[in-house]
């Protein structure tokens, strides 16, 4: 399954607005999408709810998965999210 | 407990049913079960979590900015996949849609509260949404404002945020009493520009009863519970009184022996010019410009900003407009406008015009639209420029604005800096204006937000009193203008004051006009100068209002 490994670079970490268009990004595609902190349990990326209780933090590594078609695309987008300052 | 004491911020007298605004909704029944048709109360579910989800970001869109930002990720928590497979599990259980609710956002939020820092203070924003869903589920008011009521209420709250208030009018709103908050807090500035009393950090307010007859003295700052029906009327009448008085004093701002004083409005768009014109304000002297670009993706059209200079420009024909670029960052983020990175306190980063470095197009176009306003108008347009440290940035300012074909270029002294250093930065601007609001936060280290610091920001400190004089001195050094536009200007016997140090021209939220008009009129311009001397020579805030009025003889007719 295609997957980008990011470290996040943002000072509030994968909180408030970053987490906001991560979450909206995500939320617009059709196929499923997860997001892990490190080794961690991966979680729906659609639900801010599940994205926030990462409590991900600058310096933090995240896993993005995605499968379908367009999931490259998706991945990219969405690593350049959560690893934008 | 019959009276509560506050700082009155707003001046007036209201009377009415206290209207508690608060966000507190009673825990739903963990032991209620729905009536066995899941599928329809799934049903009910769904939809209050999209009606909540909908509010919450029309709200945000009427709002903008910050408030905006805030808004739209709850409506994300709202519409949130991973809750509504919790909701619909629990249901099915037969759970009661709102308990559901209660319980679904419940596992999130322990693990948010849990966390502690940044997310942990997110709860309150997840807590705001979930009330509100269970709010619509139960039948109950949801934590919102009536924007229309039979009588108007006195607005009771702990305190208030921009997005609560956004569909208010004084017809609705008899005064209002915020537990915290200070005098440049969001409600006291919203209570001014609506011309309705106010009292802030009025301790106890919070625990006023719904209902409860309430009148509030938004100049003295006392909050009369369930007072007697003469207390009322002799509290509207003095009121009235006063206002009779005041309305008595008509035409140009000048002291008792003829010295001038300009009295202008501050106003935050073209929708503030009627109630400038209706309190006689001789122009404007803050015309704050973020209602253009707050809550859009990219900067207005030159041809939209110059519509809407043009329209404040021509309510004051052969008058004077000051125009305030753009002051954003801080509290007022654009979207288009992001500072450098991230900052982790925003009122000391990238803001006003210290964007303008990495934005220069952005200051440009909206020079060039003034520009164009100007021409097309008779008024006399002036420009300056926010949060201005050093003589460079003023010298970079004003080239800037020559080049787009602006006669007049000033700055705002508000950063300490600049105060210091006044003489300097007049050399090269043709007036300054001073910000009282901000030069406070910055001289006191106290951000206007934080209603425990409140009395950092009383406008009668005495070491604020001595940067307004470094600037005025400065100023007059260079053979230029210089005048007031923060809350303090408002204030009439510090108006006086500030006439007395040799301020040129006050600018102020229009209902405060006259007021201030009236006690200039009952004063030389050498008892201005006594009563500032007396001031300046004190060393607490309290002390220099005594030691001013001593030389102000006059105001004890104004019941001032």
């Amino acid at each position: 399954m295609p997957e980008r490994k990011v470290t996040v670079e943002s000072e509030v970490g994968l909180h408030a607005r970053p987490a906001a268009t991560f979450v909206q990004t995500a939320a617009k595609a059709a196929l499923g999408v997860t997001v892990a902190k490190g080794n961690g349990e991966p979680v729906n990326a659609k639900s801010i709810l599940a994205v926030l209780s990462l409590d991900v933090r600058q310096g933090d590594t995240v896993v993005i998965k995605a499968e379908g078609e367009g999931a490259d695309e998706l991945l990219d987008e969405l690593a350049l999210i959560a690893s934008a300052p | 407990m019959n009276a509560l004491t506050g700082m009155g911020v707003s001046p007036g007298v209201g009377f009415g049913p206290a209207y508690v605004f608060s966000r507190d909704i009673p825990v739903p029944d963990p032991d209620a079960r729905h009536d066995g048709d899941a599928a329809a109360e799934r049903a009910r579910a769904t939809r209050a979590l999209e009606q909540v989800a909908a509010d919450l970001e029309e709200r945000g869109a009427r709002a903008g900015g910050q408030a905006q930002e805030i808004l739209k990720a709850q409506a994300l928590m709202a519409r949130d996949p991973g809750l509504a497979v919790g909701v619909a599990g629990l249901v099915d259980a037969g759970v009661t849609a709102a308990r559901a609710v209660y319980e679904g956002f419940g596992k999130y939020r322990e693990i948010i509260v849990g966390a502690g820092g940044y997310l942990g203070e997110r709860a309150a924003d997840l807590d705001d949404v979930r009330d509100r869903v269970v709010a619509v589920l139960e039948g109950l008011p949801a934590p919102g404002l009536p924007a229309r009521a039979a009588q108007p209420y006195v607005l009771v709250a702990r305190d208030l945020a921009p997005a609560d208030t956004a569909a208010l009018s004084r017809d609705v709103v008899a005064a209002f009493v915020t537990e915290h908050g200070g005098p440049t807090s969001h409600t006291a500035i919203l209570a001014r520009a609506m011309g309705v009393p106010a009292v802030v950090a009025c301790g106890g307010a919070a625990s006023i009863a719904a209902g409860t007859p309430v009148l509030v003295d938004g100049f003295s700052g006392l909050v009369r519970l369930a007072p007697s029906d003469d207390e009322v009327v002799t509290a509207t009448k003095a009121s009235a009184a006063r206002q009779s008085v005041l309305a008595a004093v008509t035409g140009p701002g000048a002291t008792s022996d003829g010295h001038a004083v300009p009295l202008l409005a501050n106003i935050g768009g073209p929708r503030d010019v009627d109630g400038a014109l209706r309190y006689g304000a001789e122009g404007i002297g803050l015309y704050r410009t973020e209602f253009l670009f707050l809550d859009r993706a990219s900067a207005p059209a030159e041809e939209e900003q110059t519509a809407a200079y043009l329209e404040v420009l021509n309510a004051f024909p052969g008058g004077r407009v000051t125009v305030r670029t753009l002051d954003a960052g801080a509290d007022k983020p654009l979207a288009f406008l992001p500072p450098w990175g991230r900052e982790p306190n925003p009122a000391l980063g990238q803001r006003g015009l210290r964007l303008y470095e990495k934005h220069p197009e952005i200051m440009n176009a909206q020079l060039r639209a003034l520009a164009r306003a100007s021409l097309q108008s008779t008024a006399k347009l002036q420009v300056m420029a926010p949060m201005v440290a050093t003589q460079e940035e003023a010298a970079r300012y004003v080239a800037a604005c020559r080049d787009a074909g602006l006669p007049s270029a000033g700055v705002m002294i508000e950063i300490p800096s600049a105060a210091l250093r006044a003489s300097d930065l007049a050399a090269e601007v043709d007036f300054i204006s001073i910000g009282t609001n901000d030069l406070a936060q910055y001289t006191f280290a106290a951000d206007r937000e934080v209603g425990t610091l409140t009395a950092l920001h009383d406008p009668w400190q005495p070491a604020l009193l001595d940067l307004v004089l470094m600037a005025v001195s400065g100023a007059l050094e260079q053979g230029k203008p210089c005048g007031v536009c923060g809350e303090a200007a408002g204030d009439p016997v510090l108006a006086c004051v500030l006439v007395g140090i040799g301020v040129t021209s006050l600018s102020m939220a229009p209902p405060a006009l006259p007021a201030v008009r009236a006690a200039l009129s009952l004063h030389s311009r050498e008892q201005c100068l006594l009563a500032a001397q007396a001031a300046l020579a004190t060393t607490t805030p309290q002390e220099a209002r005594g030691a001013a009025r001593a030389h102000l003889p006059g105001l004890a007719g104004l019941a001032l």
